[in-house]
């Protein structure tokens, strides 16, 4: 599982917090006294959290996956996320789940702007990361990073169900370290942030532009040896 | 079943005039097939198809080829007697002869009969050129299976096929120009940084390679203080 941390998704960046005005172990021993003490911070994550709706959409392989882990013996509803919503309005989180062809990308840049914030992307399977098998070929997207903002990459060629599972825990891990205040705020409590990326045309012979600069850029080239 | 030889002499025989010849296959499948002219193609199909003995109703694949431009290079032993010395051997010299082989597309059919079930029997179609003569006969008409793969041919290879009802792009959106399957398709140039590329993906990632610094840019400049 890997977090994206880079300067241009502030989402992930870490800061020290101040020390709290009240310990842990204080905290404790108020809760044993019956008094719950929380800040609305925490409130606010931990909803977020822990009803995580993922948008009922599959492209290949790994949504066969992403079915068996939402069925009974995987039970994706131990962590909050079983409803599966059929319109990207009522969908928090994006699975992209499987390869995305240049013909359907527009597509899935469409879903994305239409669900409301906050929403999550994960990349699931190594087709959604970077084109995998197809990368080298003439219609496959090479990583849906590429148009859309991407929280967590799930390798694999498809990744098992508790791939998927860890995936989702890794990104209630990062909702939970969300600030609403401040510069490190999510992008749906910001103004400065878009919520949408442009969607991208159908060109004479690839998409264009092939990728949204503000959320990718490519990689800088490592020279080898030889 | 019968031989593609025999094919052949049955199709002579039934339609004189006609451009009917064996390709053999010298591989290990020795899968022969016959090739037609464009000129009677569509009859002979509706005689394979409505033979009694044939009977080929089903048409389970059709696919393009790609014969690009090819030079060939002959070379002939001329053997010159020396005037002089009748009896010396005579002096052999090589001529290479070089021509150059136009290029064309073809189109295979593979039928089989669910009726005799027998098959497959295998035949080619040949366009002109690869330019502005690349069409063929449709045979939709005849197999309504051929319909979508028959735009699959249109869209990756660039075949226009004479007489289908519906040619459009199938796999790739309507607007693309290129035909991805043909030999001299050059892919769009949407580098992405890979660990260890080799063969072909090698000398495509050189081309992305950040450019050395020129050596009188990096070399400090005599007399210069540091």
């Amino acid at each position: 599982m890997f977090k994206r941390d880079s300067e241009d998704c502030p989402l992930s960046q870490e800061v020290t917090p101040p020390p709290p005005a009240v310990t842990e172990a204080e905290r404790d021993e108020l809760r044993r006294q019956g008094i719950l003490l929380t800040s609305l911070q925490e409130l606010y994550t931990w909803g977020n959290s822990h009803s995580v709706w993922p948008l009922n959409f599959g492209l290949a392989c790994c949504a066969i996956e992403m079915i068996a882990a939402s069925m009974a013996k995987f039970d994706i509803a131990r962590f909050g996320s079983e409803v599966f919503r059929p319109s990207p309005r009522q969908a928090d989180l994006l699975i992209v789940s499987g390869t995305v062809t240049k013909k359907m990308a527009p597509q899935v840049i469409r879903l994305w702007n239409q669900m409301p914030e906050p929403k999550y992307c994960i990349a699931m399977g190594a087709c959604a990361i970077s084109g995998g098998p197809f990368k080298q070929g003439y219609n496959v997207l090479k990583g849906i990073d590429r148009f859309i903002p991407v929280d967590i990459y799930i390798p694999g060629c498809p990744p098992r169900p508790e791939a998927l599972l860890h995936g989702l825990v890794q990104l209630q891990k990062k909702i939970q370290g969300f600030k609403l205040t401040g510069p490190d705020a999510p992008r749906h409590l910001r103004d400065d942030q878009p919520c949408n990326c442009p969607v991208p045309e159908f060109g004479e012979h690839d998409l264009e532009p092939p990728a949204n600069p503000e959320v990718w850029t490519a990689p800088p080239a490592i020279v080898r040896k030889d | 079943m019968e031989s593609p030889e025999q094919i052949r002499d049955r199709l002579l025989a039934r339609f004189p005039g006609a451009e009917i010849s064996v390709v053999t296959n010298p591989g290990i499948a020795a899968q022969h097939s016959l090739l037609l002219g464009a000129a009677h193609a569509r009859a002979i199909a509706e005689f394979l198809r409505d033979d009694p003995t044939l009977k080929l109703d089903q048409c389970s694949n059709v696919t393009g080829i790609d014969w690009p431009e090819k030079e060939i290079v002959e070379t002939k032993n001329i053997s010159t007697p020396d005037p002089a010395n009748p009896a010396a051997p005579p002096k052999v010299v090589e001529q290479k002869t070089k021509r150059l082989q136009p290029g064309f597309l073809e189109v295979v059919y593979h039928l089989y009969s669910i009726t005799h079930r027998h098959g497959p029997v295998i035949f080619r179609l040949r366009t002109g050129n690869r330019t502005d003569q690349a069409t063929v006969p449709s045979l939709t008409p005849v197999w309504r299976s051929c319909e979508f793969q028959e735009r699959e041919v249109f869209d990756l290879f660039g075949v226009t096929f004479v007489g289908h009802p519906d040619l459009r792009r199938i796999l790739m959106w309507d607007e693309f120009k290129d035909h991805p399957m043909r030999r001299d398709y050059v892919e769009p140039d949407d580098y992405e940084w890979e660990p260890t590329p080799h063969g072909a993906v090698l000398e495509k990632a050189k081309a992305h390679y950040p450019t050395p610094p020129a050596p009188a840019a990096v070399a400090p400049v005599k007399g210069a203080v540091a």
